[in-house]
């Protein structure tokens, strides 16, 4: 792999393959927990300290865990750390435990973190790991933000409890169809904005995750579609 | 048993796993291309599901009989990989044909949070074994009931693509029909209490 500048790796994660915006990953915690501001920014904050402590040690063991098992061992280390965060969570910021119910366990099957580990903190050096779970962490939250600020905005008329206009409120983004909503328009802008350069792939595919390399769904559908052609 | 039927409903429609939940939207966006991969992926999900269960409420009363509880997130999402591992194996040796048919959704399924999050949830809401086991076979019908409705619609390409305004085409206009699908849903809010 090229040496690519410090610098790059952490903004890499944040805006040029943003998880949520650009990779589309992640997707259940971003809408579930995005109906608030505070959700979402406690939702980034676990995931990011999950994300960066499974990057290092993962990165530390890559010479370590086989290749064939490398699945099953990346899942036990992040279902530990995660393990750490809720307990951590839980004796500082129980109403935050309460909210986000649980999306905080499940951080441990949340596509962000096994695939970064499997498309970077497998290859590379700790350092650079680190770095790429604080990009992709902050790209992470920022996104998430921004969804929580829109829908909390709009939804009730408050940012992080505090009242912005009184008496507006459009009950629509605060529930579920909102989350839809608001994911589908932010992705409408950014692809406005850059004149649809900025998402490579604009569908969800398989190629965006984790199991994709174990997985035979893609292969499957390939020889469908090929037998589909030869008939 | 009108207890059973409520778990069972409510579930299926109005906290529907995909679509107000929020559990499992990777494969409900993923997956719903095609018909064929819809139906398929709901068959494995709905039996993985229910298995799953089966395994993880026995393992919680043992957790908590050791006062380890907290260890609950790592041993859960071992005990469904390995599940998924061994049903694999199993299929492959004795049930061919159902392995044909779901196999090549179940390396996929090990990394679901719809699994991971119905077998949590069962536990925290305090169900019985029976009532987890409905919750489960539920979660997992309102789960097919939403994918395969979803993949036709996109099958049936309702709207042409030349009408989709750009920046909208691909990605944002699958959210957007999420969004009235998940609407239309919303209308089953406080039917069963």
């Amino acid at each position: 792999m090229e040496k690519k500048s410090k610098l790059s790796i952490l903004t890499n994660g944040i805006i040029k393959e943003n998880p949520v915006l650009v990779l589309l990953i992640g997707t259940c915690p971003t809408l579930a927990t995005s109906s608030t501001l505070a959700n979402a920014l406690g939702m980034g904050a676990a995931a990011t300290v999950v994300l960066i402590c499974s990057n290092i040690v993962i990165s530390l063991l890559r010479k370590v865990i086989p290749d064939k098992v490398r699945i099953p061992c990346y899942i036990v280390l992040i279902a530990g750390f995660v393990t750490i965060v809720q307990f951590i969570v839980k004796a500082y910021a129980p109403a935050l435990d309460k909210s986000l119910g649980v999306f905080l366990p499940l951080i441990v099957v949340n596509c962000i973190i096994l695939g970064r580990a499997e498309a970077f903190a497998n290859k590379n050096t700790v350092g650079a790991a680190a770095l790429d779970g604080i990009g992709m962490g902050i790209g992470f939250t920022l996104a998430l933000a921004a969804m929580g600020a829109i829908r909390e905005f709009f939804g009730t008329g408050c940012l992080l409890g505090h009242t912005i206009i009184p008496n507006f409120s459009i009950g629509f983004f605060n529930l579920a169809p909102g989350g839809f909503f608001v994911y589908g328009i932010l992705i409408a802008i950014l692809m406005a904005a850059t004149k649809g350069k900025a998402l490579k792939n604009n569908s969800f595919s398989c190629g965006v995750c984790p199991m994709y390399n174990s997985c035979n769904l893609a292969e499957a559908n390939e020889e469908i579609t090929q037998k589909g052609a030869e008939a | 048993m009108a207890n059973l039927i409520v778990i069972f409903l409510s579930i299926v429609l109005v906290n529907n796993f995909l679509l107000s939940q929020f559990l499992g939207i990777c494969s409900f966006l993923g997956v719903s291309n095609k018909m064929s991969s819809a139906v398929g992926m709901s068959g494995a999900v709905v039996f993985v599901m229910v298995l799953a269960e089966a395994v993880t409420w026995p393992v919680q009363q043992l957790l908590d009989k050791y006062e380890i509880g907290y260890l609950q997130t790592v041993v859960f999402i071992l005990v469904i990989a390995a599940l998924v591992q061994f049903v694999e194996m199993f299929m492959k040796k004795f049930l061919p044909s159902l392995q044909k048919a779901l196999g090549i959704y179940l390396p996929l399924i090990t990394t679901n949070c719809a699994i991971l999050g119905a077998t949590i949830n069962a536990i925290t809401y305090e169900y019985s074994f029976a009532q987890s086991m409905v919750y489960a076979f539920g979660a997992g019908c309102g789960y097919a009931v939403a994918m395969i409705l979803f993949a036709g619609i996109r099958e049936e390409k309702l709207y042409s693509d030349d009408a989709i305004p750009t920046p909208f085409k691909g990605v944002p206009i699958i959210l957007v029909s999420a969004t009235i699908m998940s609407l239309s849903f919303m209308g089953f809010t406080g039917m069963f209490q």
